[in-house]
């Protein structure tokens, strides 16, 4: 069960509709810079061709990932519902070690930081970040 | 013993020299005691913590950050010998200030972001590496001597 408030759920809403058209960009960011600063998550990503920053499969996988991000804004009410398929596929395909969605949402934190310096006060990072956390709990809801 | 690159030791050196430490150390602690209000309690003499604006607005948590930024910076003076250089300051954390040693890692992601947000695009994905290793480096130090 997540612990988000009413006023967390508004603000990450609020914040997540400033960031929806720099979605790839802010996505391709933070996973570069994920595989920049954690090299050991280089792992997941052996198939891939080239795994530098502002690559095609760093850009399509950004965006990817973003769009996840999206999908549970719009499902903030109920996490586990809403991510459900996802996280089936993270749990018996993908099986990403859950200490990775700290990392990546760390990453994510970063380079919300520097494109958004004036709106990512410290009450709207709390607010995320405990809204990344519950999102990786929902993620990480079907692991075992 | 740490092994530094020269793109490394450049960019801590450089990042540094850039940082206003009263305004970068103040915030950075103001958004530590924000985002993880239970490290407000090594501060129950700092007054008025009620909410993010009274942090904010707080003198003691803007001296105190300040104090933080400074003792980092004997770190980047010194980066060949870190350990040496903070083990009074370990001591000190362990046996005075009791702070649980997790917490400078909370510290430290605060900063990461605080200078994000200052660095803008100059904070690469490199420059995010070294600035990490440099910090993990500096908590390492700083848990040394707890027992």
């Amino acid at each position: 069960m997540t612990c988000l408030s009413a006023k967390d759920k508004d603000t990450v809403k609020v914040f997540w509709a400033k960031v929806a058209d720099k979605v790839e960009e802010v996505g391709s960011d933070a996973l570069s810079r994920m595989l920049a600063v954690y090299p050991q998550t280089k792992t997941y990503f052996s198939h891939w061709k080239d795994l530098s920053p502002g690559s095609a499969p760093v850009n399509k996988h950004g965006k990817t990932v973003m769009l996840g991000v999206g999908q549970a804004v719009a499902c903030i009410d109920d996490l586990n519902a809403g991510l459900l398929t996802l996280s089936e596929l993270h749990a018996f395909t993908l099986r990403v070690d859950p200490a990775n969605f700290k990392i990546l949402s760390h990453c994510l934190l970063v380079v919300l930081s520097i494109k958004f310096p004036n709106d990512f006060t410290p009450e709207v990072h709390v607010s995320l970040d405990k809204f990344l956390a519950a999102l990786s709990r929902a993620l990480s809801e079907k692991y075992r | 013993m740490v092994v530094w690159t020269d793109f490394e030791r450049a960019t801590i050196t450089d990042i540094f020299s850039k940082l206003d430490y009263e305004a970068v150390g103040g915030a950075t602690l103001a958004r530590c005691l924000v985002v993880y209000p239970w490290t407000q309690r090594y501060f129950g003499n700092f007054g008025n913590l009620y909410n993010a604006a009274a942090i904010s607005g707080n003198p003691m948590v803007a001296k105190h950050g300040t104090t933080i930024l400074h003792g980092l910076d004997r770190a980047v003076k010194n980066m060949d010998d870190i350990k040496a250089t903070y083990a009074e300051l370990s001591v000190l954390h362990s046996e005075k200030l009791h702070v649980d040693p997790d917490n400078f890692k909370l510290l430290s992601d605060c900063l990461t972001i605080v200078v994000a947000a200052q660095l803008g695009k100059d904070f690469t994905g490199e420059v995010q590496a070294a600035f990490q290793k440099f910090l993990a480096v500096v908590v390492s130090a700083l848990g040394r001597q707890y027992h």
